[in-house]
């Protein structure tokens, strides 16, 4: 009989790898095999060989690396504002003006239901003024990437300052004599540093892959100049394209296994990439 | 309400196994119908690991389990008609309190008016008659749990089984609601296994207490017995506790400080040994004269515990505990010389050497 | 608060500028012409085309997403595997634009290896037509980065599942089918109703990859803006494109709503 009560429990868990294996590899197919596609794509000579040449070449589109370095940039720039804008707001809320934490929520979750399109008709006016009377250089673009890493980052750093005590914290650090700028820096911070690293993340994975509002305010940013580029030779452009997509993923997988190591932030903190108006689990 | 009387249920030699730990290891338990047993043990003695096969959450690699003459060994638990309560939330947070007490007779078709009625019943027999219709989160930890009770019981189980279901809650609500668990048990007549690694609560609730460690039963008995009766070092050292005191062994009594104690055990051959002595068997002699002798010691400790208190005393080459009553310990502060004086209940010995002399 | 001010001046800023420029004409006079302009035949084939799209992507890839996630969840939470699909996950939650219409192109378009394979295995699944440059070609393509986003969004829902809510059910004489409909199910479904939107709003405001895939007829709605706004098409109509983007963000705030009234509903006890 004791047997019997074995194969119930392992025909259960049999079936349950079937089915984990199963979606697992369906999942693998449908993502891989595109991307597969675009290496054997970016690596085929035009008699059909194996070549590297057009990864060899990206450096010689000068474009094309203007482009690259001005995505870089922007990805950089973009994340330092954010996260300048973003952790003293949030903790100063959580401190001082819970009252307030609803509408900031709100606000920050807004570019998720504003499409990118609709935020370009409504800065496209600004950003004239804007070359007309500041600067023309595409770093500006930063201004309106804030905006649309908002929502994605509010969560991630949400999640982090959820799984510390953010008053203990504080009202510790300051009756030890900090200023709120210590407060912030040396204490929060370091405290939800896989938040903020995570929340960055988002923001590079974004900024590399926005193509919309760069397109349609006219400037060459990455995407943009891939676009132009798989006119004359889209063997390059699909090189670079890979290039940044597997740049993102280490980035990401190095996360997630630093975020793995043991550290100071409870789980949530790393788990909850999520976004959106549900990522919160039922409670 | 539900008269009915419980029924058998005999664990026969279970092994478990998770990889190279033997969480069971030869585990036989039987529980008489209606009875409330309570499995004591440390941490990671297996309680958790017997109780889920009973449940049949997991499985067993070797033995049977019994329940009422049946063999469910092979049953899935969803057939095996056993109420369970978990160490916490374990209520479903979409249901209302008597939506989760419904569930169970949900699953057995029981129609939804006379599904409602039997759960606010159920609810009304723990106390929470006023609290149908809240969420889990509405609730403090011990109505939760007070609901995953009456869940538990709804269903009519042949067995009831508690996974140190009070372990989340403060001492106080713990007390009360251990006697409440008591008396809803006794008046639905379950079988019920209690699981907890608090002795107080074992010795408190149960009709007999099973002590366990690594995988197996040391003792099972009723709680008098299992406290002043300890078949095993092991239990006497787990169960309350204990001053060891070196003595001699000689013709089925030890002598201890000039004391001859009558031993549980009395074939034991003769020769050095320690004596188990509890420090309820420590008083104070009553003569009490301040001279020299083996019993007599300095004060170094007194801990107030209500009624009596718990006296630790210097005897030069090692110190015993004594709980007195308050009101003597009282006249003995820190500091001030004590004469004591060793009942003479039967006590065990265990001899460095060897295996302990008992079992 | 620095934070405010950045927001009035990069949020609703181009709010009010789009809000007020729907009602004026080229010569900044006022009119309700942008909004008659809504009724254009294209525009609103565009709208119920861009609607359907979200909708179906949405729904079938929280669905797929939701498969995909339960079998990372089921598996060790710190284990290799869980890692990299997280990680890959976050890559191609944002993945798009040409290069993604690309890689489909490349693979299963009409000289890609999956397509030569397929057909000379007796499968010509371009039998009647290229599709992948029609709407069902959008369908699939979005589901490469609706999938991911939804892996994202809901792996926290099913941590937060706890095995003694199984086990309880079980104890309580549930089967795995009553443990689903009565106990899991409803539990996740606030969640998953949130992806869902979450996933209609992705899929709504996705411009790059439509714009890559199909550059004839303008099918989806943010196509529409891009063209009323850029001179390249030859009718450059500033306020009308205002007009589109009003009521693309009508449409999403309408399914907001919708939303929030399922949501109330079946999430009493959050
Ligand atoms: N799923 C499992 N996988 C591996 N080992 C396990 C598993 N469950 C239990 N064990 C091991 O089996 C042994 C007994 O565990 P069990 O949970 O029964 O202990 P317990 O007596 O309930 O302890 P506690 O009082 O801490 O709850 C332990 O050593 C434990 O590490
Ligand atoms: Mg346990």
């Amino acid at each position: 009989m004791a047997v019997a009560a074995r194969s119930i429990h392992q025909t259960r868990r049999i079936k349950l790898q079937v089915f984990r294996y199963v979606v697992f590899a369906l999942a693998a197919i449908f993502f891989l095999v595109p991307l597969g596609a675009m290496i054997e794509f970016s690596t085929r000579a035009n008699n059909g060989s194996r070549t590297l040449e057009y990864w060899q070449s990206i450096p010689k589109y000068p474009d094309l690396t203007d482009a690259i370095f001005a995505s870089l940039q922007l990805a950089l720039i973009t994340s330092i504002a954010m996260l300048v804008l973003l952790v003293p707001t949030m903790v100063w809320v959580r401190l001082k003006l819970p009252r307030l934490s609803r509408i900031v929520e709100f606000i920050c979750l807004l570019p998720l239901t504003i499409p990118a399109i609709v935020l370009v008709v409504g800065l496209f006016p600004m950003y004239l003024w804007l070359n007309t009377n500041l600067s023309d250089s595409i770093l500006t673009l930063a201004f309106a990437y804030v905006v649309l890493v908002l929502p994605y980052c509010y969560r991630a750093i949400d999640a982090g300052l959820g799984a510390i005590d953010v008053k203990t914290l504080s009202e510790a650090a300051r009756s030890l004599g900090a200023n709120w700028f210590d407060v912030i820096w040396r204490v929060i911070v370091p405290n939800i540093s896989n938040a903020i690293l995570n929340a960055t993340l988002l923001s590079v994975a974004l900024v590399l892959g926005e193509y919309t509002i760069a397109n349609n305010l006219l400037y060459n940013n990455l995407q943009v100049e891939l676009v132009h580029l798989g006119r004359d030779n889209a063997g390059v452009s699909v090189a670079v394209a890979v290039a940044s997509l597997l740049f993102a993923f280490v980035l990401l997988v190095a996360i997630a296994f630093i975020g793995g190591r043991p550290r100071r932030v409870r789980p949530e903190a790393v788990t909850t990439v999520g976004i959106g108006p549900t990522a919160g689990s039922p409670r | 309400m539900m008269e009915r009387s419980g029924v058998e249920v005999r664990l026969e030699n279970l092994v478990r196994r998770y990889g190279t730990v033997t969480a069971l290891d030869g585990l036989s338990l039987t529980l008489a119908p209606g009875e409330l047993v309570a499995l004591l043990g440390p941490s990671g003695c297996g309680k958790t690991t017997a109780l889920r096969l009973l449940a049949g959450l997991e499985e067993a690699d070797e033995g049977r389990i019994v329940i009422g003459g049946e063999d469910v060994t092979g049953l899935p638990a969803n057939r095996r008609n056993i109420g369970m309560v978990f160490q916490a939330y374990s209520l479903f947070p979409h249901m209302v309190a008597w939506e989760n007490v419904a569930f169970g007779l949900q699953m057995r078709r029981v129609n939804a008016a006379e599904r409602k009625k039997r759960a606010l019943d159920m609810l009304e027999l723990v106390g929470l008659g006023r609290f149908a219709n809240r969420y889990a989160n509405q609730m403090s930890g011990g109505q939760q749990q007070r609901v995953a009770l009456a869940r538990a019981l709804a269903i009519q189980p042949q067995v009831l089984l508690l996974d140190e279901p009070l372990s989340a809650l403060d001492a106080k609500v713990r007390s009360r609601l251990r006697d409440e668990i008591r008396r809803v048990q006794l008046e639905v007549g379950t079988t019920t296994l209690f699981v907890t690694h608090d002795q107080e609560e074992a010795l408190a609730i149960a009709d007999r207490v099973g002590v366990m460690q690594a995988g197996k039963l040391e003792q099972l008995g009723p709680p008098t017995l299992v406290y002043s009766r300890p078949a095993t070092p092991f239990v006497a050292d787990f169960v309350g506790l204990t001053n060891r005191m070196s003595g001699t062994v000689r013709a089925g009594a030890v002598e201890v400080r000039g004391t001859s104690i009558p031993l549980v055990h009395p074939d034991v051959p003769d020769g050095p040994a320690i004596a188990l002595i509890r420090p309820e068997a420590v008083t104070l002699a009553s003569d009490g004269e301040m001279e020299e002798g083996p019993l007599v010691g300095t004060v170094i400790a007194v801990a107030f515990l209500g009624a009596v208190s718990r006296v630790t005393v210097d005897l030069g080459d090692t110190t015993v505990l004594a709980q007195l009553p308050t009101s003597a310990a009282s006249q003995h502060p820190a500091g001030t010389k004590v004469r004591l004086a060793l009942r003479t209940d039967p006590v065990l010995i265990q001899r460095e050497e060897a295996v302990p002399a008992a079992s | 608060m620095p934070f405010l001010a950045y927001v009035g001046f990069f949020l609703v800023l181009p709010s009010v500028i789009i809000g007020i420029g729907a009602f004026l004409n080229a010569d900044n006079a006022f009119t309700l012409d942008n909004f008659r302009n809504l009724s254009r035949s294209y525009v609103f084939k565009a709208t119920i085309d861009t609607t359907v799209i979200s909708a179906i992507t949405a729904l079938l890839g929280a669905s797929l997403g939701a498969i995909l996630a339960y079998a990372i969840v089921t598996g060790s939470p710190n284990g290799l595997l869980r890692r990299l699909t997280v990680s890959a996950s976050g890559v191609l939650a944002q993945f798009g634009g040409v290069t993604l219409a690309f890689a489909f192109i490349a693979s299963i378009g009409s000289a890609g290896f999956v397509y030569l394979f397929a057909k000379a295995h007796g499968f010509d699944y371009y039998a009647h037509g290229i599709w992948l440059f029609d709407i069902p070609g959008l369908d699939l393509v979005y589901l490469y980065f609706q999938i991911p986003l939804m892996v994202l969004v809901f792996l926290p829902a099913l941590d937060g599942i706890k095995p003694q809510w199984r086990e309880a059910a079980e104890s309580l004489g549930g089967n795995t089918w009553h443990y689903w409909r009565h106990v899991a199910g409803p539990l996740l479904f606030p969640a998953f109703l949130g992806a869902v939107l979450l996933l209609f709003a992705n899929a709504f405001s996705a411009y790059a990859t439509a714009n890559a895939l199909i550059n004839q007829g303008q099918p989806v709605l943010a196509q529409q803006i891009a063209g009323a706004m850029s001179s390249e098409v030859g009718a450059f109509e500033p306020g009308f494109a205002k007009a589109i983007a009003i009521e693309m963000i009508i449409i999403v705030t309408l399914v907001t709503i919708l939303y929030s009234l399922l949501q109330r509903r079946t999430a009493r006890w959050l």
